[in-house]
Parts: structure tokens; C-alpha cells; sequence
């Protein structure tokens, strides 16, 4: 494991917000490493500083001090257009409410990010029922986000994340608007992906019961890394 | 086009109400804007084509048109005997005296009246204008108190249909034919022998010669003799630039009211579509950062909600044409502004008009939705994220 | 109020979208206001005309003149009290764009009909004393910058040559809708220089203008004049004054009707705006109609809000625009004085705009507080999260 180098590597990052006159530090100082095909969850009380961490991970939001570097790219350093780039290809996004476009089909929806790689419509079309099939949702797909259950959205979500091939999977609290038995689902199938893929995910949630599926627990308090309560189960 | 076109249109389609009334204050203003200039361009086409550029009109120098024009005998002796003149099949001089007034007389379906133009001809009149055709009856005979009128004239006036008489200058004149001039202005004229009329009308000039040129490429040369020639006091024009001018004042006056009621208008309907996709924008907010996140750049968002407004403006154009070109079954009638003389012309659609109203309409959709658009690209991810 | 207040704050809750269905509805009573001044503008010489003048023309058209020696016998028919006569004379100033009415008159009696002409005594008797004097309305005067003593030089079209003119006197209107733009000769003047190249105008005036005794008397004496000419060599037709003028319009009919649909064009267009901008708001407050509903506000209350958030925004537009018509139609009518000699914007107008914006207002309404009266609590709750 020691030769493979991580895959996320976060040095000294800090951020904080502006409200009004004030400045909030949200993160401080925050130092860690993630392993290629690692399952990860950050968990934290609200205000931790959680998801803010996530979406800088995620290049959707810019560091104020320190350095992330994902595969061998440093994307503190990317421009907004290279940024936007680098997510189309290696970042997969899974959101809370799911963020399908309700004017899409769960075909189209999946195909979407697609259209920012060169690729022909056939490849397209394959890739889509490819991705439609890891998540187990082959009928149903020429059905609008309105037509279908919370479920089955989420999963939609999950291979619209999964189409382009993403270097990391990035979920942001992805079973918090569902019901126990599609929140197990939904964690199930993140499990199996993370296994027979190797995908490396990267989970926000506060949902305990989600959290144990994960394999390491990264906790944030207040913006900083609780060390002491970085678990790790298998 | 990144962004699929479909996007833009199905989100069109899903907020249906506000998408009809969007289109349709724009379909409105685009209505207008294609009738003025329908109109404009059936104002020109009658009187531009009332006329042959190898025709000659002359009349009195500083007459504005052939009814305040007066040329004597002598004069119009001159002027025939001009050697550029064109010969006709029958060996006759293609040249014609005529004279013109203007006559009221009342409309057929109310009583008011409007001013006719009454045309007293020659022989070579008729010839000289093969846009005139006799639909009915025959040509009047020389020398007779009978009368042909135009198309216009018999459908729109009392006494003008075939067999009918009018009265004027004491005596009264039989309708024996009803010519078409197609789209000209010979179709809101009566014609007569032009003796009788002045006879009638107890004038002892003409108002104008018309002749034909024999080399059309001679006019510049002809119109410099004609002009300076001691004998004459007269101005000479191509009889399609002489109707041209007459119809000046008019026009200008029709695209200029047509343009400024255009530009208020127009901004109605871009502030309409301002609201539309302000709202359309905040609405999508969460939206917009999802598509970020995924990957879609700045100008990607930008384009395809331009689109959305292009489209609006696009679909208000096409109907607002649609209705437009139903324009075309009606006809106008007024009152020349420069000849004081009825005039009937009608709404006419050409790809010109096509073209600068649909342009036109996206204009207005770009006008409309750029600021939105730019609002839309402009956002911040974590923020429009957040406000789901 | 606080229902008032609420009402406000709703409206303008939004700023930019309150900021531009203000605007959209501004600029279309602008618009509507513009219009209906055109309109009035083009029928000012109906209204200034006055029922106890006359008319006599040609009975064949305008363009054929009639003989002087009409005069003595129009003077003599009962119910006249003056008889003046008069030519156009369709001259041009300098280009044919600075258009205006120049005409040749009878001095005396022509000002003795137009008493709405007002011209002091000394101008007035040193034009009398120039055969070759002027008089000219105020705007006319203000706009060539002429002074009194200047020579004006007109060019004939209908009667060619070149005409110098002499400007003895000023006339001003005695109200807004007297025409101040009229370029007044005598007709003397024209006779002596055109008798002897233009024999078929020797002698002969264009139209004769005549006062009767009482309004009530138009008719009568019209036939009379009428009757006294028919069956000679230039039959006449006389109407009142006012039917002249409406001859003419009803010549352009067309043109303004046109444009009076078009102004209402263009209310139909600003509907279409406030109405979509009011469905959109109210589909986006339609959890908070909801939560009122549940407090126990009925549907005339929501029927208040929205109705009343409407009216705020087109009466707000309605009043800017009304305001800015009167700059709009002084600069508007500055630049097409060619065309519209008077151009002043009536009450009426304004209470037509009013009225406009105020419809625009209530129907906007219409449709968004169908869906809101109509929306169950539960669902519009749902809505809010």
C-alpha cells in the first residue's frame, strides 16, 4: 500500500467565510490522506466545516491557504476553466436532494455529463446503459426525475456519477432525504461499487448507521480534525 | 451547444403559461413591426411599378405632380416633336397630351368623399402602359363623353361600375370599360378622351406629355434638352422616379412611425422577457450548480439559457408573422399626403420582411435574456448549490 | 394599514423584478398616451373650427377655383354677415420639409371671421397699407426667426415664380387650439401678378369663407349658397367649417385607426407582461398563501393581496408614465410641427391611461388568484419545504 501514493493528499488547507464585515474560519489547518479505493465518510455536528471540506475536494470551491492534490494534480493550482474540466473527468457528484435537471429523462440526465467528452453518440448510448446497469435501473430510464421515487433517483444521481468513470465518487449526505430501506439501498450499492470497482468515495453524512459502511471515519470538529476519533473499520 | 438544445426547449415547454405570454407580447410587437413594413412596401410597389422606366413624364417646372402642372400648346408642340421619341407598330409616335384633375366623389359603402383622379388620354396612352389591362367593356371611344375606370375606382365608388355614369363638369359620363392595373396606381384613376376633359373642365392647358423613349440609355441627354431648351419651362423624370417622389412622403412617413412605435413597443417585450428569465434563472438556481459541479463551464450556462430566450423571441416571431401575413387579404385606401389624390394599396410580405422580422425578434429575445443569462453563469457553486 | 403596508413590501419584495414590470408598464402608457395625442392631433382642425363658418368650394374638387364675382352674390343671401375669400397658395420656404399653410386672403374680412387671430391694431394696419405684407402666427415666426420687416421669399409651385413678402405682424392664438403656424398675403397681391400668365386663375379664388348670423342658420344658408350656383359654370359646395376639416381626415381614416389600434396594441402587450410577472410570483409564494389560508385568511383576503400587490405595480408605472407623456408629447410635437401644428395632450387622455393601467392591474390578477384561492393547505405547505 506504501508504493501506491493516495489519491487525495491535503495539506495545511484552510478556508473561511465572509459574512458581512466578519470572517468565519471553517476550516483550520487540516492535514490528511486518502487511499486509492478507500470508502471514507467526514462526519462532524453542523457548522464542522464537513461539506465545505468536501467541495474543496470536490474543485467547487477554492481554498483560501494550503494544497489538494487529487491523482498528481494539484487543483488549488487549476483555473476555473481547467477546474471545470478536471471535474467532467474526475469527479463524481452525488447531492442530498438528488439535483437531477426535471426537464431530462433518467436516460438523458445520465448521458448529461457525457456531452463535455468527446465521444460519439453510440459510445454515449453504451456508456449510459452501462452505467444504468451498475446501479441496476435498465426499465424505467426513459421516466422523468417526477415519475420516480426518491429511490430510484438517487440512483439515477449515483450513475449519472458514475458515467464518466471518476477518479474519486463525492457524496454529500446522499441518503438524507430517503427512507430506511432506500437509504440502505442506496449505501449498498456505494459499498459494491467502492468494492468491485475500487472506486474511492468520499461520504458527508451525520447518519451513524450510513457512516458504518464506510471503512474510515474522518471526523471534524469546529474545523479541525478530531484525531483522536478517526476510526477505522473493514 | 454543450448544453443539449433540448434543455433550453423542454424547459419552455414546462412553464407553458408563462411561455405563451412571454412569446406572444413579443408575437404582438413583431405583428406590428411586419404590418408597417407590409405596408410601407405595398405603398412603394404600387407606385414604384405605376410607371416605365422607358416612359417620360414632363410637366411645368416646379409642378410637384401633374394635377398643379400646366403646359400650353406651344409648349407641348416642342416637346412632341423631340427626336428621341419612339416609334410604334403602327408608325405612330409613341406621345400622348394629357391632362389630369382630381374630382370628390363619394365612397360606395359610406358617403365620404374622396378625391379621384380623373386622366384625360391619347391614343398612345393606353399603349404606353401595358400594365393596364380591360377586364370588361371596351375602350372609350375619342371624341365621346365615356369613361373606363380603374378597379379600385368601381369597387370602391358610387357610379364607377360598368354601365354606371358619373357627373362632373355639367355633363355626364358613361362607364363603357374597367381596366386592372395590377398593383399600380392607374387602378384609382377614371379615363377619358383628354379633350373632352378639358373641354369640361374648361382648361385650356395640359397637364403633362407622356412619350416614350425610343433608347431608354438616351433619358440623361433628353432630359438636359427638354430642360434647357429656351422654348420650355419644364422638368423631366422616368415615369417610375416621377411616382417614386409622389409616394415619398407617404412612405417616409409610414416607416417613420412604423420604427419609433416598433422601438417602444419592442421594449415592452424585452422587459417581458427580462422578467421571464430572471425568474426562469432564480428558480433553476440549484440547477445551474449542479450543472457547474459537473462540469459544464461558465459560457456553457450562458449559452444555453441565451438559447432559451432566443427561442421565446424566435416563437413570438413566427407567430406574429403568421398573423401578419393575413394582412395581406385587406386593402388600403387614403388619401395621398403629397397629391392630395386617392390612393389604394395593400399589405405586401416579401423575404425582406420575413427576414427582418424574424431577426428582429431574436434581437429582442437576446436583448431580453443576456443580462439573465450572464446572472446565471456568473454564480457562485457552493451558493447555488446551496439554495435548493 | 398594515393590509397596505403588506401590500408594498410584497410588491417590491423582489426589487428587480418590481423595477422592471414598473418600468414595462410605464412605457407602454407612454406609449398609449403618445398615441392617443397623435390621434387628437390629427383631428385639432375639427376642434378649433367654429359652427357658424362656412365653407364654399367647387362642387367638382378643391383643385378648381371659383369666379370673385361670387361675392356680391353670396353677400346678399339672408342670414350672412361676412363673406372673405381666399387661394391656397402651396408655396415653399427655402426646402420642401419646412412645410406650413400659406394662403392668400381678403385681409379685412378674412381677420374679421378668424377673430380667434389675435393681431394688434398697428400691425395689423401696416400689413393692410403692404400689398406685399405678411402675417404670420407666433410658432411659425419663432421657428424661421423672423423679425418684423423682413422679406420672406416663398417659391410657387402651383403658381410659379419666385415671391418676396414683407412681415408686417405677428397674430397669436387666443387659445392652445389655434393653429399659430399660418402664413396669411393678399390675395390682391396673387391676382395682379398671375392675371395675365395664368388666365384660368384670373380673377378666380380657391374657396370663399362665410360667417352666418347664428350657428343655427349653417344649414340653411349652406343650401342656399349652394342653390343660388347650381346649374352655372362652377357649381359650389358649401359646409361648415367643421365638416370641411373632416372631410380631409376622413380621406387618411384608415391611418388613424390604425393607430388608435395599435395603441391598444400595446396595452394588450403590457397585459401580457404584468400578468405573466404576477403568475410568477404568485406560484412562487403560493406556500405562504397556503400558511395564510391555515391562519384562517379566506379567499377574499388572498383575492386583496395579490389584487392589490397588481395594482400597486401598474398604478405605480400607470402614474410615471402619464407624467412623462407631457416632455415626451412637447418634444414629440416640436419635431413633427410639419404635421401637427397642435399638439397638446388632453385630459381625457390622461384619464384613458389611468383607466388603461388600472385594467391591466385587475386582469393581471385574474389567473394567479384562481390558483391561489384554490390551492388546498396541504399541498401549498409542501410547497415551502
Amino acid at each position: 500500500m506504501d508504493d501506491i501514493p493516495p489519491i487525495v493528499e491535503i495539506r495545511d488547507l484552510k478556508k473561511s467565510y465572509r459574512r458581512g464585515d466578519h470572517v468565519v474560519p471553517v476550516l483550520e489547518n487540516i492535514t490528511f490522506d486518502i487511499q486509492r479505493g478507500e470508502f471514507v465518510a467526514l462526519m462532524g455536528p453542523s457548522g464542522s466545516g464537513k461539506s465545505t471540506l468536501l467541495n474543496l475536494i470536490a474543485g467547487i470551491d477554492k481554498v483560501d491557504a494550503g494544497s489538494i492534490r487529487v491523482g498528481s494534480i494539484e487543483i488549488t493550482e487549476l483555473s476555473e476553466t481547467e477546474l471545470a474540466h478536471w471535474r467532467a473527468t474526475h469527479v463524481g457528484f452525488v447531492f442530498q436532494f438528488y439535483n437531477l435537471i426535471p426537464v431530462l429523462t433518467a436516460f438523458e440526465n445520465v448521458e448529461l455529463p457525457l456531452h463535455l467528452i468527446q465521444m460519439t453518440g453510440k459510445d454515449r448510448r453504451e456508456h449510459v446503459k452501462m452505467a444504468l446497469r451498475l446501479v441496476n435501473l435498465s426499465d424505467r430510464i426513459e421516466h422523468y426525475p417526477g415519475q420516480l421515487s426518491g429511490g430510484e433517483q438517487q440512483r439515477v444521481a449515483i450513475a449519472r456519477a458514475m458515467v464518466t468513470d471518476p477518479t474519486i465518487l463525492v457524496a454529500d449526505e446522499p441518503t438524507g432525504d430517503l427512507d430506511r430501506a432506500s437509504a440502505e439501498e442506496v449505501l449498498e450499492l456505494m459499498n459494491r461499487l467502492n468494492r468491485e470497482s475500487g472506486m474511492t468515495v468520499i461520504m458527508v453524512t451525520h447518519d451513524p448507521r450510513a457512516a458504518q459502511k464506510a471503512q474510515r471515519i474522518i471526523r471534524l470538529e469546529k474545523g479541525l480534525l478530531n484525531h483522536a476519533h478517526i476510526e477505522t473499520s473493514l | 451547444m454543450v448544453i443539449p438544445f433540448s434543455y433550453s426547449f423542454r424547459n419552455l415547454w414546462t412553464r407553458r403559461l408563462t411561455t405563451i405570454l412571454t412569446a406572444g407580447g413579443m408575437a404582438l410587437v413583431v405583428f406590428v413591426f411586419a404590418a408597417m413594413l407590409m405596408l410601407a412596401a405595398g405603398l412603394q410597389q404600387t407606385l414604384v411599378e405605376t410607371g416605365s422606366p422607358d416612359n417620360v413624364v414632363v410637366i411645368r417646372k416646379g409642378a410637384v405632380s401633374e394635377v398643379q402642372s400646366g403646359l400650353g400648346r406651344q409648349q407641348v408642340s416642342v416637346i412632341e416633336t423631340d427626336p428621341d421619341i419612339a416609334v410604334g407598330p403602327t408608325g405612330d409616335k409613341l406621345v400622348a397630351r394629357e391632362v389630369v384633375v382630381l374630382i370628390s366623389l363619394p365612397k360606395r359603402d359610406r358617403d365620404k368623399p374622396a378625391n379621384v383622379v380623373i386622366r384625360g388620354i391619347a391614343a398612345a396612352s393606353v399603349s404606353m402602359r401595358p400594365q393596364v389591362r380591360l377586364i370588361e367593356g371596351r375602350f372609350p371611344k375619342a371624341g365621346s363623353a365615356e369613361i373606363m375606370a380603374g378597379l379600385s375606382i368601381a369597387q370602391r365608388f358610387k357610379g364607377g361600375g360598368i354601365g354606371e355614369a358619373l357627373r362632373f363638369g355639367m355633363r355626364d359620363w358613361r362607364i363603357v370599360g374597367i381596366f386592372d392595373a395590377g398593383k399600380t396606381g392607374f387602378n384609382s384613376e377614371i379615363w377619358g378622351d383628354v379633350d373632352q376633359m378639358m373641354q369640361a373642365f374648361r382648361r385650356p392647358v395640359y397637364s403633362s406629355v407622356i412619350f416614350r423613349l425610343s433608347d431608354s440609355q438616351a433619358f440623361p441627354a433628353v432630359k438636359s434638352r427638354l430642360e434647357t431648351d429656351p422654348r420650355l419651362t419644364v422638368e423631366a423624370k422616368r415615369e417610375t422616379r416621377y411616382y417614386r417622389d409622389q409616394s415619398e412622403m407617404m412612405a417616409t412617413f409610414l416607416r417613420v412611425m412604423g420604427i419609433s412605435l416598433t422601438v417602444i413597443f419592442s421594449l415592452g417585450a424585452i422587459i417581458g422577457a427580462m422578467i421571464t428569465m430572471y425568474a426562469a434563472v432564480s428558480n433553476r438556481t440549484s440547477e445551474i450548480g449542479t450543472l457547474r459541479a459537473l462540469g459544464f463551464q461558465r459560457r456553457n450556462i450562458l449559452l444555453a439559457f441565451l438559447m432559451e430566450s432566443l427561442l421565446l423571441g424566435f416563437i413570438g416571431g413566427c407567430v406574429g408573422l403568421f398573423f401578419a401575413s393575413f394582412m395581406q387579404l385587406f386593402t388600403v385606401s387614403t388619401m395621398n399626403f403629397q397629391t392630395f389624390s386617392e390612393l389604394a394599396f395593400s399589405f405586401t410580405l416579401t423575404f425582406d420582411i420575413v427576414f427582418q422580422a424574424l431577426g428582429f425578434s431574436l434581437i429582442m429575445g437576446l436583448l431580453g435574456g443576456v443580462l439573465p443569462a450572464v446572472r446565471a453563469s456568473r454564480m457562485k457553486i457552493v451558493d447555488a448549490l446551496r439554495a435548493a | 394599514m398594515l393590509i397596505l403596508k403588506l401590500l408594498f413590501r410584497n410588491a417590491f419584495r423582489h426589487k428587480l423584478r418590481a423595477t422592471l414590470t414598473i418600468l414595462g408598464v410605464t412605457i407602454a402608457i407612454l406609449a398609449f398616451g403618445l398615441l392617443r395625442t397623435v390621434v387628437s392631433a390629427w383631428y385639432a382642425g375639427v376642434e378649433a373650427s367654429s359652427a357658424s363658418r362656412l365653407v364654399t368650394r367647387n362642387a367638382i374638387s378643391l383643385i378648381f377655383p371659383l369666379p370673385l364675382a361670387y361675392k356680391d352674390k353670396i353677400r346678399q343671401i339672408e342670414g350672412v354677415r361676412t363673406v372673405s375669400y381666399g387661394t391656397w397658395f402651396g408655396g415653399v420656404y427655402k426646402e420642401e420639409k419646412n412645410f406650413f399653410p400659406n394662403l392668400a386672403v381678403d385681409a379685412q374680412s378674412f381677420m374679421k371671421i378668424y377673430p380667434e387671430f389675435m393681431l394688434s391694431d398697428d400691425e395689423f394696419r401696416a400689413f393692410l397699407k403692404d400689398r406685399k405684407g405678411f402675417v404670420a402666427g407666433r410658432k411659425l415666426v419663432e421657428k424661421f426667426k423672423w423679425k418684423p420687416g423682413d422679406t420672406v421669399t416663398l417659391k410657387g409651385l402651383i403658381f410659379p415664380g419666385d415671391w418676396d413678402f414683407v412681415l408686417r405682424g405677428v397674430y397669436r392664438g387666443r387659445d392652445k387650439t389655434v393653429d399659430e403656424s399660418q402664413f396669411l398675403f393678399h390675395w390682391d397681391y396673387l391676382n395682379e401678378r398671375i392675371k395675365d400668365k395664368m388666365t384660368s386663375w384670373a380673377n378666380q379664388v380657391g374657396f370663399y369663407m362665410i360667417d352666418v348670423n347664428r350657428p343655427d342658420l349653417a344649414a340653411e344658408v349652406s343650401l342656399a349658397i349652394d342653390e343660388t350656383f347650381k346649374n352655372s359654370l362652377a357649381e359650389t359646395l358649401t359646409e361648415t367649417e367643421k365638416a370641411f376639416q373632416l372631410s380631409f381626415i376622413s380621406m387618411t381614416e384608415v391611418i388613424v385607426l390604425a393607430i388608435q389600434l395599435v395603441s391598444f396594441v400595446i396595452i394588450f402587450i403590457i397585459m401580457a407582461v404584468v400578468a405573466n410577472a404576477m403568475a410568477m410570483t404568485t406560484r412562487e409564494r403560493i406556500g405562504e398563501y397556503a400558511v395564510l389560508k391555515t391562519m384562517g385568511f379566506g379567499g377574499w383576503h388572498i383575492l386583496a393581496l395579490i389584487l392589490g400587490e397588481s395594482l400597486v405595480i401598474t398604478l405605480a408605472g400607470g402614474t410615471l408614465g402619464v407624467i412623462l407623456t407631457y416632455p415626451a408629447a412637447a418634444i414629440f410635437g416640436q419635431k413633427m410641427s410639419n404635421f401637427f401644428p397642435i399638439f397638446n395632450v388632453e385630459i381625457k387622455t390622461v384619464y384613458l391611461a389611468l383607466i388603461a393601467a388600472l385594467m391591466v392591474g385587475v386582469i393581471a390578477a385574474v389567473v394567479p388568484t384562481r390558483s391561489a384561492i384554490r390551492i388546498r393547505i396541504a399541498d401549498g405547505l409542501r410547497r415551502i419545504g
